[in-house]
């Protein structure tokens, strides 16, 4: 139907060719991609952040040597050196253990790639927020009697995530760009279809660009979503008056 | 490994015989594309604070589609979705500009630097302190002159952190370079690993090279900082 609409107004140069699936299926690809490595960078943050914080060298130092060293280097070239060694470096380890052989499918070595690389970014952003809760939060916290897990539950992470959002949002955006690089490791994703979209049908630059414009939508979506919770977690406070 | 560093260092750090390549490469499309970015955001940034909505208005939109989509699309778009356009392969110039991959990767590359640039500057200059601009005005500086004197290179010192973070990231998004066939050092790197099957070795000493350059740039930003943000540091 899309495309006699399409011809009927005498657009049929802008028509998908057939290749509308290919791109919807590259699009969620690159959704779940760049979703399922979020979380794990954020689970991975908040642990990092709780180990730089801590007062025990043994967590501090290995968390910090962490963070410095993926944050120096390039993300495409962690990509290419993790991705490349994982199975190996499973492989190997199976063997010493006597486990079965695991073969870890691309998809899933994307997401640990992807997820292991913007940890070290999130822990850092962690790190600032948590720092930002004023120390009389935790304080009181305790004099209510509420145990570790119940003052980071309910009082540090609440207000911590006012701090930390403006961060996650650019992390995020930095982590949905950072999937475009999975085609070069071989996942279809987003840019992967419009490449072979465009390359059979031999307009390469209007699929290139309709991928692009993809990608807009998407940043600017999560934009506008981002702003909402901003608004959510800032229930309570203030700004001054200008 | 002692016999792949034999073979490659050559490589990984400034030519494979014929070419430039690796490092030398690598800080060759850095400082071009910062350059040029650079030079471009300063009356970029400017026009983005303007209160005329029509100068405003088109260097948003420039800003927001470049930093809304990812380098790598835009590289792809530059190398072979505009070359596979036959009206520009029809034109000489267009055909010559655009048939070099080196052409079309720093023209990528400054495009997107150029526009996170002109944010960070168009930034400084929203956060000028109001005192400060209007007694320049009170002093009788107008027009270009308040920009030259006052505003810019007030605006410029204070967006040095944000700066440094920018020429960082930009080191790091060199390496989608190897995509359009510029050998920088990812490039060699893939093709040490692709000779060797050392992947590991390979990799692992394009990531040795590329944190130095990175420590290195972040020491040189600390040292400019001392030096030109000394004014807002606590007073003795």
């Amino acid at each position: 139907m899309f495309e006699t609409l399409l011809q009927n107004l005498g657009l049929s140069a802008f028509s998908l060719k057939g290749f509308g699936p290919l791109l919807l299926e590259g699009t969620w690809m690159t959704v779940k991609l760049s979703v399922m490595s979020l979380l794990l960078a954020v689970v991975l943050g908040l642990l990092g952040a709780s180990a730089k914080l801590s007062k025990a060298a043994v967590l501090r130092v290995p968390a910090q040597i962490y963070t410095t060293l993926i944050r120096g280097i390039p993300d495409l070239v962690l990509m290419l050196l993790i991705f490349y060694s994982l199975q190996t470096w499973l492989t190997t380890l199976t063997e010493a253990m006597e486990w079965d052989y695991i073969e870890i499918d691309p998809f899933s070595a994307g997401v640990i790639t992807l997820g292991f690389i913007y940890g070290a970014y999130f822990t850092e952003t962690f790190r600032g927020a948590i720092l930002a809760v004023p120390r009389g939060q935790v304080e009181a916290a305790t004099a209510y009697g509420l145990s570790r897990s119940q003052r980071f539950r309910m009082v540090v992470f609440p207000q911590m995530m006012r701090f930390a959002l403006p961060g996650i949002g650019n992390n995020w955006q930095v982590v949905l760009k950072a999937t475009a690089l999975v085609s070069i490791i071989g996942l279809a994703d987003l840019v992967k279809a419009a490449q072979d979209a465009g390359k059979s049908t031999y307009q390469l630059f209007y699929f290139l660009v309709l991928a692009a414009l993809i990608y807009l939508v998407i940043t600017s979506v999560s934009n506008f979503a981002l702003r909402w919770a901003e608004r959510r977690y800032a229930a309570g406070s203030r700004e001054a008056q200008r | 490994m002692i016999e792949l560093l034999q073979e490659y260092w050559r490589a990984f750090l400034y030519t494979d015989g014929q070419n430039v390549t690796g490092l030398a490469m690598t800080m060759w499309l850095l400082s071009a594309s910062i350059a040029i970015g650079f030079i471009v955001s300063i009356p970029l940034s400017i026009a983005r604070v303007s209160r005329n909505p029509l100068v405003r208005w088109p260097v948003q939109f420039y800003t927001y589609l470049f930093r809304g989509t990812p380098l790598y699309i835009q590289l792809l778009i530059c190398y072979t979705g505009i070359y596979s356009i036959a009206a520009v392969r029809e034109q000489p110039i267009l055909d010559a500009f655009f048939r070099d991959a080196m052409n079309c990767t720093i023209l990528a590359f400054a495009l997107n630097t150029c526009a996170y640039t002109t944010e960070i500057f168009a930034g400084a200059i929203r956060s000028m302190n109001h005192g400060e601009v209007e007694a320049a005005k009170a002093y009788g500086l107008t027009g270009w002159r308040l920009y030259a004197y006052v505003i810019m290179p007030s605006a410029l010192r204070r967006s040095l952190p944000y700066y440094s973070n920018e020429v960082i990231l930009m080191l790091h998004s060199t390496t989608v370079a190897f995509t359009a066939t510029v050998p920088d050092i990812l490039k060699v790197a893939r093709d040490a690993n692709s000779a060797t099957f050392l992947t590991f070795q390979s990799f692992g000493i394009a990531a040795l090279i590329y944190l130095t350059v990175t420590f290195i740039l972040v020491g040189l930003f600390r040292l400019a900082e001392r030096r030109w943000l000394a004014f807002l540091g606590p007073t003795h």
